[in-house]
């Protein structure tokens, strides 16, 4: 454990203790920091120890540079700011002056010690104690040099939304391939099932179908809909794909789209994914017209020759003999070098809120379903009626925040209901001339040109009630309640219970992750937080990135946004991609773990311990292997190896132990440096 | 060099079974090879050398002495030093001097209530419930018996130490194969590992010499091994529920228990450069419990009542803590009582 | 236990969760007793209990170990086993004498710094309350210097 270890006598280490103005300096005597340093911490190899104003500006990097080369140091400590803002700034500044970066270590006296401790006397004796640590640490630390893997040039988009869609686009345009998973029949994602968008209230299909159509042609991108991912391997640059694509039982190369099958199926099918339920499909279909690609499927479970072995009409009136019973799922295996989640959201089910009443009242709808009802392509060709397909509502009451900032079921706020219930306002107003309230608990219009279209549906004279709906029930009591829904709610603003009949309810129910979002994230190697999201590397510096290199995440999948949002998530992860793969190869973090195969007994205690898949064994050989571009680097096999045959880089047991031994100041060779400890 | 040329050998038993003495002997004829090469000194068990003998002998004339048994009392402290100013080579021989073994065991309690229980158990007839006394007054004049240490140690936590034999005992073939070594190197024809190396054990774990099939381990269980029904004589014996040591304790003695369907206990102590035993068979069961949450886990845990015993039965005095409060606050005092 | 007895404490960190969390308590000026120290892990399924061990036998009279919520860890799922070894080591720290209170596990995310903040004070209480941990300092007293072996084991003597 001692300096012996790097082949050298002893090490020439540089202390810098950094004033940081009077952020360090006012709490703690710093000058006293770095000369208890030169005094004390000699015998480890501490041969000059400054302290400066601030060590982060160029004067200070210039400092630590110029020792290197005149003083020959071997090490550099930098007793300053916390690592996560400015261990890059003194391992570049090392590295400039030939010293290999990982021989410099940066240790908190701010974060840690000035700013959280009020007695100036304690906080300077745990400034040198901490100082300590890092002058033992640095003792141990290895030359090491970043991992570099090759990046495969085509990359995989899972998710065939508008986040996705636009992802594919940018990268395909720039020159570069792109396989373009989906799920369904079709691309489009939930875009494709709205009627108008808001805050301009363009025609969702008329911006979004073009894209679809660029897609679909688009030289380099390889469009696989009706298609899962089933497995990943690999690592950033090197992932490798297995794709399902289940059987669409159509000939692609013979389809014409000509949509004669869907015609003349026998089998109507509620269509619960396209419509919400609320219109039909046939067992052989596409889900909307505008589908890209134009092939349909067809529906296993529904199509009655499958069932049943009858019919077969599809076949026989296809002009191009397109319909193949026999076809099978087939599995292709892509190689990819970046990954680009955009799995989008599934809306939450308002059966969950018994009180509202959907599924039990009639004429209580979801966001999705009025989306339905107002498109003009819609199974009501875009009039606004009841559940009887007839009757135009007089009254509607849309509420909002149904299944959002709530306790009892999702605690976050779904970010677009506010603006969707005014543009459902708006269309009703606009279609119907009904009545109608919207019922909320805050307005939430912050992005661009928001405001002012919430302006422009108070001005057109929709009722706003500020309160959180109880109950929405057809129980009459009152007169003029008869044969109506009633919502019952407390009018917060005039501090009244109302009780206000409406012919039809509109619930902005809430937008949550996918159901099989876990499943998704663990077959990518990323997390979800608990409410099921997932997770981006970093919220506010690095969103569309996850934390693992070479997945990156757009759209709804992160979290609930508009759809300018998730274009521009959808672009910003392209960016990412493009970087990767503009720079041919990624530089890793060398914080690595490795067996060493003489000490490894084959336990195999290690195995089961690695999430992102980093280790394997050998049955040949009776030993395990680390694949070092796999490993993330968290230790955990290191730490469990009964064996003691793992170690790690960048924070070895070495390494570890010695700052713990300089932080109760003493030597690693337990010679006690300075009895007793502050205060 | 002695008189006749063959260099000097000693063998002592400190706080010891006398294990290790039979696994000398069970070299069986490889004993006269020791005989042939080397002048037997001073061997209590086998020969009837005296104390003063040895403190007669110069300093470093012993070329060869195998220490086993660990510090217990006075008596073997002044031996371990006696004996390390005597020889050049000083070998921690066997588990107790090289980790403290059994006899560390009592560290886990002060010495009143290990007293406790040997002199006033039912079983013993002491009605004045006397104890043991360093000295005491006889009309012949003044009786001395060794001190007791209130905390165990192992040789090497008091005198420096060339080489360490681990063991409970040394395999004889291991021993073999160090009589060997030592034999040869000292005609020239081979090289001594650096000192402070372990000798006569290998360079992995037990599992590496272990036949039985081992796949990827979770713990939903442990299992006191009377009482499985049916032991798999071919498969890991943790991943049928049994605690074995085997993944954290030293290869070197052939797996000998695993292959006889017993677990592994931990006798020939760590894998070389390993800061701690007990600390690894730790990490390492609790590793691949199969539970998240705290309740799950303990419920567990419950199912192996003495981590104690079952990670540091032969390492307590070796490990980071060594001793119990108990054991070093009593030890504090004796310290203090003694001006050490 | 008088007025004057300022308890070492070290606490492990993970670099994603807690230790940010202990940033974040620095850039809020939350302010805690000065008797923690720090060692920053990659991630809570870093820690050895060695460590732990270490420390309380080389004079720290607390150890406090943090890391991710479980369901959040960085690395997906190591804090559970980061949990499992507490819970264990617990057990075997009980049997040695050492009072549960010594070693502590705190689950604390990025955005967690004042609540890390009143861990620790209450961690530093509960230490103060329970003394002096001094292990081992009687093990100084016995003959000449003990000699770690070097080399080949790194387990010398204390």
């Amino acid at each position: 454990m001692s300096a012996q270890t790097n082949g050298q006598p002893h090490e020439r280490i540089g202390v810098y203790v950094c004033h940081c103005g009077s952020n360090i300096a006012g709490v703690i005597d710093v000058e006293e920091v770095a000369q208890w340093a030169a005094d004390k911490l000699g015998h480890r190899g501490v041969v000059i120890a400054r302290d400066y104003k601030f060590m982060c500006s160029s004067l200070g990097q210039e400092l630590i540079e110029r020792d290197i080369v005149e003083l020959g140091l071997t090490r550099v400590v930098v007793a300053a700011c916390s690592p996560h803002l400015h261990e890059q700034t003194f391992r570049t500044a090392c590295a400039r002056a030939g010293l290999n970066r990982y021989l410099c270590e940066l240790v908190s006296i701010r974060e840690h010690a000035s700013w959280v401790h009020t007695d100036k006397r304690a906080a300077t004796e745990k400034a040198k104690a901490l100082l300590a640590g890092g002058v033992e640490r640095v003792a141990q630390h290895a030359p090491l040099e970043p991992l570099r893997v090759p990046i495969h040039p085509a990359t995989l988009v899972v998710g065939g939304g508008i986040a996705g869609i636009q992802a594919a686009l940018e990268i395909a345009d720039a020159g570069y391939p792109v396989y373009l998973v989906e799920r369904e029949p079709s691309i489009g994602g939930h875009m494709a099932q709205f009627d108008k968008t808001f805050p301009t209230m363009d025609c969702a299909a008329c911006i979004l179908t073009p894209r679809m159509v660029s897609v679909g042609t688009h030289p380099n991108i390889t469009l696989l809909t009706w298609s899962e991912v089933t497995d990943v391997k690999g690592y950033v640059g090197n992932f490798t794909v297995t794709v399902r694509r289940k059987a669409r039982y159509i000939k692609t190369d013979l389809c014409t789209g000509c949509g004669i099958c869907q015609d003349k199926c026998p089998k109507k099918v509620i269509d619960d994914v396209f419509e919400a339920g609320l219109g039909y499909r046939k067992a052989v279909y596409t889900p909307f017209p505008q589908a890209v690609p134009k092939y349909p499927v067809i529906d296993y479970d529904n199509c009655i020759y499958f069932q049943k072995g009858t019919c077969r009409a599809c076949e026989k009136l296809c002009p191009t003999e397109a319909i193949d019973f026999e076809q099978q799922d087939e599995y292709l295996t892509l190689d990819v070098g970046n990954i680009v989640l955009a799995t989008g959201f599934d809306v939450m089910d308002a059966r969950r809120i018994a009180q509202y009443g959907y599924g039990r009242l009639a004429n209580v709808f979801t966001s999705l379903e009025f989306e339905r009802l107002s498109n003009a392509a819609g199974p009501t060709n875009g009039r606004i009626v009841l559940r009887d397909g007839v009757t135009t509502p007089q009254t509607v009451g849309i509420i909002h925040c149904v299944g959002s900032r709530d306790r009892n079921f999702n605690n976050y706020c779904s970010a677009i209901c506010c603006m969707q219930s005014l543009k459902f306002a708006h269309l009703i107003k606009e279609r119907t001339g009904a009545t109608v309230y919207n019922f909320y608990i805050d307005i939430r219009t912050t992005a661009k040109a928001y405001d002012e279209f919430y302006q422009h549906v108070l001005e057109e004279g929709t009722i706003f009630v500020r309160g959180r709906v109880a109950e929405v029930t057809d129980a009459a009591r009152l007169p003029g309640e008869e044969g109506k829904l009633i919502i019952q709610v407390e009018d917060t603003l005039v501090g009244r219970q109302r009780r206000i009949p409406v012919d039809m309810v509109v619930l902005s129910v809430g937008l949550e992750p996918r159901r099989d979002s876990q499943e998704v994230a663990k077959l990518f190697g990323i997390s979800c937080s608990a409410n099921g999201w997932i997770i981006e590397k970093h919220p506010k510096l690095d969103p569309v990135a996850t934390m693992t290199e070479g997945v990156f995440v757009a759209g709804c999948a992160q979290g609930p946004k508009d759809i300018p949002s998730t274009v521009a998530q959808g672009a910003a992860a392209a960016a990412r991609v493009l970087a990767h793969i503009q720079q041919k190869e990624i530089a890793l973090e060398p914080i690595r773990a490795s067996v060493d195969e003489t000490k490894c007994s084959g336990c195999r205690i290690c195995n089961n311990l690695c999430p992102f898949n980093a280790i394997t064994f050998h049955e040949d050989r009776m030993v395990t292997e680390i694949n070092p571009a796999l490993c993330q680097g968290c230790g955990t096999c290191v730490a469990a190896c009964p064996a003691g045959a793992i170690s790690g880089t960048v924070f070895s047991n070495d390494q570890v132990l010695a700052q713990l031994e300089g932080l109760l100041l003493r030597t690693v060779k337990g010679m006690q440096l300075e009895e007793g400890v502050p205060a | 060099m002695s008189a006749n040329g063959k260099p000097k050998f000693a063998m002592y038993w400190a706080a010891s079974c006398g294990g290790c003495e039979i696994a000398v002997l069970n070299i069986h004829e490889k004993i006269l090879d020791v005989d042939a090469n080397f002048e037997i000194v001073f061997w209590p068990v086998a020969m009837d050398t005296k104390y003063k003998d040895v403190e007669a002998m110069p300093d470093g004339a012993i070329t060869l002495t195998l220490f086993n048994g660990s510090i217990r009392n006075t008596e073997n402290a002044e031996m371990a030093h006696l004996l390390r100013r005597k020889s050049q080579i000083l070998v921690a021989f066997g588990s107790c001097a090289c980790e403290g073994c059994i006899p560390g065991l009592a560290n886990l309690s002060a010495p009143e209530s290990l007293f406790e229980a040997v002199y006033d158990s039912i079983s013993t007839e002491n009605p004045e419930g006397i104890r043991p006394q360093a000295t005491w007054d006889v009309p012949e004049g003044e009786l001395h018996i060794p001190e007791y240490y209130p905390v165990l140690r192992t040789l090497d936590q008091i005198v420096p130490v060339d080489y360490y034999m681990p063991g409970c005992p040394p395999e004889s073939h291991q021993i073999a194969a160090v009589v060997d070594l030592v034999i040869a190197a000292l005609q020239g024809k081979a090289e001594l590992p650096p000192r402070g190396s372990v000798i006569g054990a290998g360079s992995s774990t037990v599992c590496d010499e272990c036949p039985r099939a081992r796949n990827c381990k979770t713990i939903k269980r442990f299992e006191r091994i009377q009482l499985v029904k049916h032991i798999d004589p071919n498969l890991c014996l943790l991943e049928q529920g049994i605690p074995c040591n085997g993944l954290a304790t030293s290869s070197g003695c052939g797996a000998l228990c695993p292959r006889a369907g017993a677990p592994c206990i931990g006798c020939y102590g760590p894998a070389q450069g390993v800061m701690e035993y007990g600390a690894r068979l730790l990490t390492a069961y609790a590793s691949v419990i199969d539970a998240n949450t705290p309740e799950e886990i303990e419920r567990i845990l419950d199912t192996l009542p003495d981590p104690v015993g079952q990670f540091y039965r032969f390492s307590l005095a070796k490990s980071l803590l060594r001793a119990s409060k108990a054991a070093w606050e009593e030890e504090e005092r004796y310290a203090a009582a003694h001006h050490h | 236990m008088t007025g004057s007895f300022e308890p070492v404490i070290i606490g492990f960190t993970c670099n994603w969760c807690s230790y940010r969390a202990a940033d974040l308590a620095g850039t809020a000026r939350e302010k805690y007793p000065p008797n923690i120290r720090l060692i920053r892990l990659m991630c809570s399924g870093r820690l050895d209990p060695s460590f732990v061990l270490k420390a309380l036998a080389s004079g720290a009279d607390g150890v406090l170990i943090t890391g991710c919520h479980p369901g959040e860890c960085h690395y997906l799922e190591q804090n559970y086993k980061a949990l499992r070894r507490f819970l264990l080591l617990r057990r075997t720290l009980t049997q040695l004498g050492i009072e549960p209170g010594r070693v502590k596990l705190v689950w604390a995310s990025a955005a967690e710094g004042h609540r890390l903040a009143q861990e620790i004070t209450t961690m530093v209480e509960e230490v103060r309350a329970l003394g002096p941990l001094n292990w081992a300092q009687a093990a100084n007293g016995f003959g000449p210097e003990p000699v770690s072996a070097p080399a080949a084991a790194e387990g010398g003597a204390a």
